[in-house]
């Protein structure tokens, strides 16, 4: 039988078997964000062409890990923890089979620690470092293989554990009516896992059989496709969980509700329908792929996952705005806005997760994404400036804040350094954000991705890279050290806050809260037909609307001036 | 709120707030544009990559490189004995990438046309042309042709921007476009 905590500060029921696993899942991401993160800051480094840090042998691997742990592992683990948060905690119900997400666990855990020790041991091995990308004909030892997929096992057993979660919570009746809006983003995020891993499976499988010597030869386009099937879904999961997240600190810190559930639960459902076709994105420049076949895929059928994400680009900040005039935040179209707790890093995190995945991540992912525009942008710096303003100002931020919240409630401890934490979402957003634009910039005028010297000193031809290129990636790399200045506190604010933080003050004493009373039900009605309810959030709309077609047509020009391919 | 189970049990007949139904509109109409753009620029844009490729082997992709190469080399790229080559206008081009290297070097003409063959012999590369910011996916064993028209002249940089072994960072050559 299942035990349970009342939590003092929210007054969920919290099944202890539960809280274990969550405690472990997320400190356990935790600690590969630490690990993953040192591997950027030494590539940063590196890359900074007047630091130029590591020898070429170790950048490669540090950058092979540090796509392995940030972009996998850290954000995965987080998001099993998330999982487990979502139905065992909002539910207040108990968790199906612990037993389950203990073996979840571990498979998640040996698989990381197998596949890092596999891209560590090329250094003496005398083995090329192959990138998390592991495109053949280059090929990794077995081990290497091996452990993602066990991680991936682990991962699709977590998925399991939640939905077994959500289907006794129902049977057994834990909640009336439908799960909650951040509980059906986290199910769109578990649904889509389950698709990214199915795939992964149907090529990892076979190139680890290839590079154990059982199998002749592995297509490289074939690879490409479905592996790009698991390692852009990956991403949508990671847009799914961010979202859900988004919304559950709307309702944490304003008790925010959706302005319809209707539109914000439809938005969820299109990620599922048309998320994976995104893996074409990566296949623009590829041979042979039909133009017709580009164009579908690329779109997301009729960009339809770019429209959902553009409903919760309105609708997250709407339903703060909404909360926020409830309460009588109403004078201009900003004040909700002006007035809101900027000083709290749960809900500074998470605004700025909203506005930089936005602007920064989501515009370039669909520039990047569009057919022709692909190729003067393919395997340039572009595509790193761009999905660090999506996973790294997008999802590690939102999962920040998020952490800001879920630590000192799961372990009723205090933050051990409010005064940092304050600032911590400025300097790694702002920082990360600022890294994005420059790499961005760099790959505008050609500096390619994952190389150790685009000055192609030890060349036998000479090349030559714009200059401006060079300047853009010292400035990425100063920024980059801001980020990850501002990732150290948070991992050091978690570490000691759960090692050494003040217990808060004892239940007893504190009378337990409910969680915000819902507002009287004449302020939840919608708005009236002739007005507009968040016209401050419609404005930060049509502001972000406006970028995106400007930059959109900017990237068009661009290509125009390019040779006459067809 | 968007943490418990939804106030009104039956939420999907609730209306919509005006705000939501006018973004969601403006939404998918520009998203709309974004789709009609790419058939768009296939019809009037210049810059559009070809669909065709071929399913290939090294051998027979060297040879055509060789043979290219055997006809219309002029000179090589100063003492690293790279064969430059200066095929005429029209005509099909070969280029070949390995590790850590492209070849040969070409020449071509300002304005002229040619059918473009580009494969990888060994691993994945990267073709990226530069200033032009011209960037390929290269496989091996898919031959991808592409009509290519240079629309300026001068001496262009040509680098691999997909990793491709620990020698990556030394892969790089040059393409010259000479006015006719």
């Amino acid at each position: 039988m299942a035990e349970f905590r009342t939590c003092p500060d929210t007054g969920f029921k919290i099944d202890l078997a539960a809280e274990k696993l969550i405690k472990w899942n997320a400190v356990t991401a935790v600690v590969f964000l630490l690990v993953g993160g040192l591997f950027g800051l030494l590539v940063v480094l590196t890359r900074w062409p007047a630091v130029h840090l590591l020898p070429s042998e170790l950048f490669y691997l540090a950058l092979t890990a540090h796509g392995l742990d940030t972009l996998l592992v850290w954000v995965i683990f987080f998001e099993i923890a998330l999982l487990y948060v979502t139905s065992c905690i909002l539910l207040s119900c108990r968790m199906a089979g612990p037993a389950w997400g203990w073996v979840s666990y571990w498979l998640m855990l040996i698989g990381a620690a197998v596949t890092n020790v596999a891209v560590l041991r090329t250094f003496d091995s005398g083995t090329n470092s192959i990138m998390f990308t592991s495109y053949p004909p280059m090929m990794g030892t077995p081990d290497f293989y091996a452990g993602i997929i066990l991680f991936a096992v682990g991962a699709l057993i977590g998925c399991f554990v939640f939905f077994f979660t959500l289907h006794y919570a129902k049977k057994e009746g834990a909640y009336q009516g439908s799960i909650p809006l951040v509980t059906f983003g986290a199910m769109t995020a578990a649904i889509i896992a389950v698709f990214t891993v199915l795939s992964g499976a149907v090529i990892l499988i076979p190139t680890l059989a290839w590079s154990a010597g059982l199998l002749g030869n592995i297509d490289t386009m074939l690879y490409r496709v479905i592996w790009w099937a698991m390692g852009h879904s990956s991403q949508q999961i990671n847009v799914s969980a961010q979202i859900a997240v988004w919304y559950a600190i709307a309702a944490i810190i304003f008790g925010a509700k959706p302005l319809s559930e209707k539109v914000s639960r439809f938005a969820f459902l299109l990620y599922i329908l048309f998320l994976q076709l995104a893996s074409a994105h990566h296949l623009l420049s590829d041979p042979g792929i039909s133009s017709e076949w580009k164009i579908f895929n690329t779109s997301y059928a009729l960009y339809l996952a770019v429209l959902a994400s553009m409903i919760h680009g309105l609708t997250v900040p709407g339903c703060i705005e909404a909360a926020q005039r409830k309460k009588g935040y109403t004078k201009g179209l900003f004040e909700w806005l002006t007035k809101a707790p900027w000083g709290n890093p749960v809900f500074s995190g998470m605004f700025l997760s909203l506005i930089l995945f936005g602007f920064l991540g989501g515009i370039t992912g669909v520039v990047l994404g569009t057919e022709q525009l692909n190729l003067i942008m393919h395997n340039t710096m572009y595509v790193p400036g761009h999905f660090h303003a999506t996973v790294a100002t997008g999802t590690t931020l939102a999962f920040m804040a998020m952490a800001y919240w879920l630590v000192p409630t799961l372990w009723q401890r205090d933050l051990v350094m409010p005064g940092l934490a304050k600032w911590q979402p400025y300097l790694f957003g702002g920082g990360m954000g600022m890294l994005a634009i420059f790499q961005m910039g760099a790959g505008t005028v050609g500096a390619p991705r994952r190389h150790w010297d685009m000055s192609f000193a030890d060349a036998e031809i000479a090349a030559t890279v714009e200059p401006s290129a060079f300047m853009m990636m010292g400035a990425a790399g100063f920024f980059g050290v801001i980020a990850s200045i501002g990732a150290l506190i948070f991992i050091l604010n978690m570490v000691l806050t759960i090692m050494v933080g003040k217990p808060k003050r004892s239940a007893a004493a504190a009378p337990a809260e409910a969680p915000p009373p819902p507002p009287p039900s004449a302020a939840t009605a919608h708005g009236d037909a002739g007005t507009m309810e968040v016209p401050g959030t419609f404005v930060l709309a049509l502001i972000f609307l406006v970028t995106f077609v400007l930059y959109y047509f900017v990237n068009w020009k661009y290509l125009a001036d390019v040779w006459y391919l067809s | 709120m968007s943490i418990t189970p939804p106030d009104v049990r039956i939420w999907w007949n609730e209306p919509v707030e005006k705000t939501e139904v006018l973004w969601i509109t403006i939404a998918l109409v520009w998203a709309l544009v974004m789709f009609f753009m790419m058939p768009y620029w296939h019809i009037s844009g210049n810059q559009n990559l070809s669909n065709e490729a071929y399913k290939t082997t090294p051998e027979v992709f060297s040879a055509k490189v060789d043979a290219m190469i055997e006809k219309y080399k002029v000179r090589e790229e100063g003492d690293t004995g790279m064969p430059v080559v200066h095929p005429p206008a029209g005509s099909d081009i070969y280029l070949e990438a390995s590790t850590f290297q492209w070849r040969p070097i070409f020449e071509l003409e300002k304005g002229q046309s040619y059918r473009f063959h580009i494969m990888s012999i060994d691993n994945m590369h990267g073709f990226s042309l530069l200033p032009e910011n011209i960037n390929l996916q290269i496989h091996p064993d898919y031959e991808m042709v592409i009509t290519v028209t240079p629309t300026s002249s001068g001496q262009f940089s040509l680098i691999c921007n997909e990793y491709c072994g620990l020698g990556h960072h030394l892969m790089s050559s040059k393409m010259y476009v000479v006015e006719k």
